[in-house]
């Protein structure tokens, strides 16, 4: 049995709140390990290693790779596993320094950034 | 088993496929001048939550006496999600409109290309808070003028006067519901963006 019905809705009422705190699944974690950072737009994709003995992902960890077998930008993740953003920054940087997953791409000078500038101001144009 | 599906062996490094380009747009404004219709008119919308730590901004704003556990607040939000054949993704954030959420804008302001600032022109000064924070960040912007049925109609030049903006700055008549509007608003934003990076670099050169 799954906690999913057919229509793919969740059993649980959003309306009733998280059943577990947000930050239990990080225990109480707030910031990622080793320093990383990662940006709401930035690409990530799970690396295909296994974990290291040390290392037992966790339910939300697994969720998380099965969710970046593509090259997948954070903001689609964290709108689709639903859990809170700081949340999942935590796990990211669980499974980044276990090196199982990477950051593919990050937005550092957009502004200036004519190539991306275009492309976007071509994309616009041709809606 | 189960249990050991996601380990990372069903991943293989080859699997990378292309990998997307991404770009960020904020869309500001003061609250109900229709950012969340704008957003709508021309993206797909899908929910995003954070519950972030409490930062020293919300401290005073959030009322945490004799809640001490209370060390996090919850900000749920939407963004628009517009995905072009280039495997481009544009991607449009509205910024929250209250106080308590001003610490979401730095977050939020990071990597984005530009912002919109939508204004009614009954509440003009409703949009100033937006301003000032893209003059002071550095954040280049184009204001929307939502034109309200029933709303005063002004010439651009007369709101560039009334929001003391530069000349540069473009200002655009929109209907926040139409998507050739919209549409009309952000290519404004990113040919601005655009011209203003070539002056930048010409700068830079000399």
């Amino acid at each position: 049995m799954t906690a999913r019905d057919r229509s793919g809705d969740r059993w649980l009422d959003r309306e009733a709140g998280p059943v577990v705190r947000p930050y239990a699944v990080t225990k109480g974690r707030t910031l990622p390990s080793g320093g990383a950072s990662f940006g709401l737009i930035d690409v990530v994709i799970a690396t295909g290693d296994r974990a290291p003995e040390h290392f037992r992902p966790g339910p939300e960890h697994r969720q998380i790779l099965s969710l970046c077998l593509r090259p997948t930008p954070i903001v689609d993740l964290t709108s689709e596993i639903d859990l809170p953003l700081g949340v999942v920054r935590v796990l990211l940087g669980d499974l980044a320094s276990e090196g199982m997953l990477r950051v593919l791409s990050t937005q550092k000078q957009p502004m200036t950034d004519q190539r991306l500038l275009r492309m976007v101001l071509d994309g616009l144009e041709s809606l | 088993m189960d249990s050991n599906r996601f380990d990372g062996a069903l991943a293989p490094a080859g699997a990378a496929g292309n990998v997307p380009s991404t770009a960020k747009i904020l869309i500001s404004g003061g609250f109900g001048v229709g950012k969340t219709t704008l957003v709508g008119a021309i993206s797909e919308i899908r929910p995003l939550r954070t519950e972030e730590p409490m930062s020293d901004r919300s401290i005073g704003i959030d009322d945490t006496q004799g809640v001490s556990a209370k060390t996090t607040t919850t900000v749920a939000m939407d963004f628009g999600r517009i995905s072009f054949p280039s495997q481009l993704v544009l991607y449009l954030f509205g910024t929250p409109g209250q106080e308590r959420f001003w610490f979401m804008w730095d977050e939020l302001a990071i990597g984005a290309i530009g912002a919109v600032v939508l204004a009614d022109t009954r509440r003009v000064a409703d949009c100033f808070a937006s301003i000032d924070y893209f003059e002071r960040s550095g954040m280049p912007f184009a204001v929307a003028v939502n034109c309200f049925d029933g709303a005063p109609r002004f010439e651009p030049d007369d709101i560039r006067i009334a929001l003391s903006l530069g000349s540069d700055v473009p200002i655009v008549l929109c209907d926040a519901r139409q998507r050739d509007s919209v549409k009309k608003v952000l290519v404004s934003l990113v040919r601005y963006v655009m011209s203003m990076s070539r002056t930048g670099s010409r700068i830079g050169i000399g």
